[in-house]
């Protein structure tokens, strides 16, 4: 089936770079989520949450594995996940910033979900058929993450003076690592001219329309565009995911080809 | 007001049409999230189609205390019960 669905339109170099970019920042934004597991204010949203990080780790398996298919050297989703260097990720930089209090890591959560939510939207009608199904299934899951994240920020940001403060701060933090998710390269001008996803630029305007709505509910502002970090989809990434690796990668480097 | 969420009752209905079910309660400061939790909570396992949410204090129940008086009297009446018709064979299985 693998070969038998191989457009050779498609550069398959750029392609596996791309599936990886989407995985990446399923599998660093679903282990950052997974860390409040216990830890969250209340029982109900530690479940919701780690409905959230089983989501974005079920939705890595798929990408990832892909990727593998689409590499074709052998690599598994898992191998990709547990064995591969800092340099090699290909996630954003926003999902790798650390999670903060509860209001940050919504915030992180919501500006991701509603970029996720439009890519995965646009992605439904890919030329490529497994990346349509791919998105087709996530969707779904996204569109609940949206939802949620959405109305906790506006509860939060409209809340008590002390939730509006935290929730502005963070924003205000946050905000300079959202331009990373519509600037693009070779590899997504190759992919937009295949049909297979869209340029990143163009999901800009629905990003700032879901997020100006959101915020302005809120109460909360919107910061100016400023100097935007960049870097994670080429894998130059901040002192962070190293951390992250360590820990998620911590028991294949330790035991090589462990399983259950 | 109370810094603590109230308490709301849960309602599922399963897969197959029946009623909505009591599964259990949860902790929201609202209906709207109260949804939201129920649907993390008790809906993971692809339980249901449908929730209903009510706040726990709306809900009054029969005391106790009051079993006696309440249940017991139907205990003694078994001709409330059909099982004095002799159904015939051709019904088959009821």
């Amino acid at each position: 089936m693998a070969t038998a669905t191989l457009d050779p339109a498609v550069d398959q170099a750029a392609l596996f770079e791309f599936l990886l970019r989407l995985g990446d920042n399923a599998l660093i934004l679903g282990h950052r989520v997974s860390e409040w597991c216990g830890h969250s204010p209340a029982l109900e949203e530690d479940i919701a949450l780690s409905n959230t990080a089983l989501d974005l780790i079920g939705q890595t398996q798929l990408w990832l594995g892909l990727a593998g298919e689409v590499e074709g050297k052998g690599r598994s989703a898992d191998t990709l996940a547990y064995l591969r260097d800092g340099f090699e990720f290909r996630n954003i930089l926003l999902v790798e910033r650390p999670n903060g209090d509860f209001g940050k890591t919504l915030m992180r959560q919501f500006l991701f979900d509603a970029w996720h939510f439009l890519m995965l939207k646009a992605l439904k009608g890919s030329t490529d058929r497994r990346i349509a199904e791919i998105a087709e299934k996530a969707s779904k899951e996204v569109a609940y993450h949206l939802d949620r994240s959405r109305d906790l920020v506006i509860r939060l940001g409209d809340g008590t003076a002390e939730s509006h403060r935290r929730m502005q701060e963070a924003l205000d933090d946050l905000w300079a690592f959202t331009g990373e998710m519509f600037m693009g390269d070779a590899v997504d001008a190759a992919l937009a001219e295949a049909g297979v996803a869209p340029t990143p630029h163009s999901l800009k305007a629905g990003w700032d329309e879901i997020i100006e709505e959101t915020l302005a509910e809120a109460t909360l502002k919107t910061p100016a565009d400023a100097y935007m970090h960049k870097g994670g989809r080429r894998g130059v990434h901040t002192e962070h995911l190293g951390f992250i690796l360590a820990e998620l990668q911590f028991l294949q480097r330790a035991y090589p080809g462990a399983t259950w | 007001m109370s810094s603590e969420w109230p308490l709301w009752e849960v309602f599922i209905r399963g897969q197959h049409g029946l009623n909505h079910r009591h599964v259990g309660s949860l902790h929201a400061p609202d209906a709207e999230m109260a949804i939201h939790n129920a649907r993390d909570v008790y809906t993971r396992r692809n339980e249901g189609v449908s929730i209903w949410v009510v706040r726990s204090s709306e809900i009054t129940a029969s005391a106790p205390s009051e079993k006696g008086p309440l249940f017991d009297p139907s205990n003694s009446k078994v001709y409330r019960h059909p099982t004095f018709f002799d159904i015939p064979d051709e019904v088959g299985h009821m």
